[in-house]
């Protein structure tokens, strides 16, 4: 189903050479990439490979040579607040204040709209009630965020994310630690605000058949450089996988999405003697 | 999208009016026994009379004495109003310390500030130039001093405002100072054993007054502290979430981190010139603000300040009166009776998280 208003969907957001140094090792190594509005980007790639630094990068959190534009603005030229108001991101580990209720907790995210005292007025009360009504957090806004159990838990910073009222959302590894079924209320959740919101969306996955599924477009990557990008089937291939991850794969194709099943190299187990 | 009528339940943690009242309340409480009671016994119903006589359009004869009228104005009230200050003080830098550090233990002499002001205390003393009272009593002067030089050298040293992405570096920087400003004061101390009770019943802390002066010595940078600390308690509700995520909020971390810790260093500096190490109070009563109202630093740094006023003039209360013509330190009252009290609220608490 693509999009047919291509035409007015002119934003795009536009990676040119970027580079983050951190510790004197390039980690992302002149990086170009280019996402549609409203798209989904898939980031793949083993560990250590660059993910987390890319999106830091992108989010303005550590600091990086080359261009990030979006929506022919230059994201480095903007002031902290102005990049928030753009971009939000859902880190790996959020750090988890104690003793905050879920409310304040996504109330948080209106920061980059509030004035001098940092006080929220009405409307980003209100606001923030509408995201808590869609994403179903309603019974929970009195709890606090350090109670809750993963699946919830990961709504609610995804909430915090949204009441940002971002253009480009980015997550990492958004699904690790949760059980499957969390993973894919937590993935199904996010693409309907893509779809709803005209969200662009950029997350880095561990999971290769979730990345495969989500993702419009993958890129993967290898020691801080892209090696594939395009649609899954084209990155995702038994070859690319054993070069890269060292690992022995099957991949099953059912239409679009593909499934990843790692194979065990020694064959079925024993029982010890 | 409209539908706050049938949420009205949900309110975020901010400062209700129903809490700035309970909170003034308190304090006005405190200020009052405070004007009642004192080591000279006057009736207190002639102060209550002598006190609304005061209000613009009341004119009633309370029947004091010119002497009586004088204590309770000259003498009780500008100590009131100095215990008000620096309880609010130490007890809203407390608060702004442990939020901008994120942890419950930091208190307002974490960075130096106690062991500066104690060496320039004690060069003071020993100089002679305190003569004990008055206006052109060096001793504050010289212990405010002293407390901005040592936390200017931990900031300096410990970059608060440079790359350092953690807090680590500052507070070690902070332990550092202090070390050398207590060793440099004992030295001095040592070397001057003259001045040794002198020295230590400043170290234990004193409300003692001379008028208004210490009042308006300090009223400046207490209200200068004051401002910064209220409105950048917002941002430290963000700086919870820790550096990386505050800046993804759109607040620069390290600008928050700096100008909160300049405020709240200089509210402690202020309180300290003033009043000696006045212990406990920076840490225990944002503690018991933080048990009853929850952890939001919107809410708990304002209402440090008053029900840290109210706890200090209480607790001096009780120092002028206990053994009364003495007077016991008020660093010593606040602490035997402080501990108790922050023991009974947090066993009260069911969850006992901090």
């Amino acid at each position: 189903m693509e999009l047919s208003n291509v035409e007015e969907s002119s934003s795009v957001l536009n990676l040119e050479s970027v580079t983050v140094i951190l510790g004197g090792e390039k980690v992302v190594n002149s990086i170009s990439l280019s996402v549609e509005s409203g798209e989904w980007l898939s980031i793949i790639g083993p560990n250590g490979s660059g993910k987390s630094s890319l999106l830091r990068a992108i989010a303005g959190l550590v600091s990086s040579t080359g261009n990030i534009i979006f929506d022919s603005i230059d994201l480095s030229q903007l002031a902290p607040k102005q990049r928030a108001q753009t971009i939000s991101i859902v880190p790996q580990i959020p750090v988890v204040p104690p003793r905050v209720k879920v409310l304040d907790y996504i109330l948080l995210g209106r920061t980059p709209y509030l004035g001098r005292g940092f006080q929220p007025t009405k409307e980003d009360l209100t606001y923030v009630l509408s995201v808590v009504e869609n994403l179903d957090l309603e019974n929970v806004v009195e709890r606090y965020v350090t109670e809750m159990s993963g699946g919830e838990r990961q709504r609610v910073i995804i909430a915090r994310a949204l009441v940002q009222q971002p253009k480009i959302l980015l997550l990492d590894e958004p699904t690790t630690a949760l059980d499957l079924g969390h993973q894919q209320e937590v993935l199904e959740l996010v693409d309907k605000q893509r779809q709803d919101l005209g969200l662009t969306v950029i997350s880095a996955f561990h999971d290769l058949t979730l990345a495969s599924q989500y993702g419009t477009s993958m890129a993967l990557l290898v020691d801080g450089v892209v090696t594939n990008s395009g649609i899954a089937s084209e990155v995702i291939t038994e070859d690319s996988l054993k070069d890269i991850y060292g690992a022995k794969v099957s991949i099953y194709r059912d239409g679009e999405t593909l499934s990843v099943v790692p194979k065990r190299q020694e064959g079925p187990r024993t029982k010890l003697e | 999208m409209n539908k706050d009528s049938d949420k009205e339940g949900i309110v975020p943690a901010q400062l209700t009016p129903t809490l700035v009242v309970g909170a003034f309340l308190i304090l006005l409480c405190s200020i009052l026994l405070s004007l009642l009671f004192g080591p000279v016994s006057i009736r207190p119903d002639r102060i209550f009379l002598e006190i609304f006589g005061r209000i613009p359009g009341i004119s009633i004869d309370s029947g004091l004495s010119k002497i009586e009228a004088a204590i309770v104005w000259d003498v009780r009230f500008p100590r009131i109003v100095l215990g008000l200050i620096v309880g609010g003080l130490l007890a809203m830098a407390g608060a702004s310390y442990q939020g901008v550090f994120r942890n419950p233990l930091a208190d307002p002499y974490l960075l130096g500030v106690a062991a500066g002001a104690g060496l320039g205390a004690t060069v003071a003393i020993v100089s002679g130039a305190s003569n004990g009272s008055g206006m052109f009593d060096a001793l504050p002067i010289a212990a405010f001093l002293g407390s901005a030089i040592a936390v200017g050298i931990t900031l300096a040293v410990g970059g608060a405002v440079g790359r350092s992405t953690s807090t680590a570096s500052l507070l070690l920087a902070g332990v550092a100072v202090a070390s050398l400003f207590t060793a440099i004061q004992t030295y001095i101390q040592q070397r001057e054993s003259a001045t040794l009770r002198q020295v230590y019943s400043w170290i234990l802390g004193r409300l003692s007054t001379s008028g208004w002066d210490e009042v308006i010595l300090i009223l400046p940078y207490a209200l200068l502290s004051v401002t910064v600390m209220f409105v950048m308690r917002g941002a430290l509700d963000v700086l919870a979430v820790g550096e990386e995520e505050a800046l993804s909020l759109g607040i620069r971390p390290q600008r928050v981190r700096w100008v909160v810790i300049a405020a709240a260093s200089l509210a402690s500096a202020s309180a300290v010139a003033v009043s000696g190490l006045i212990a406990f109070v920076g840490i225990i009563v944002p503690h018991a603000v933080r048990l009853v109202v929850g952890a939001s630093n919107r809410v708990v740094v304002p209402l440090s300040f008053l029900i840290g006023a109210a706890f200090l003039m209480l607790t001096d209360l009780l120092a002028r009166t206990l053994q009364s013509p003495a007077e016991l330190p008020i660093g010593v009252v606040t602490a035997f009776f402080g501990a108790p009290f922050f023991l009974f609220v947090l066993r009260r608490r069911s969850d006992g998280v901090i």
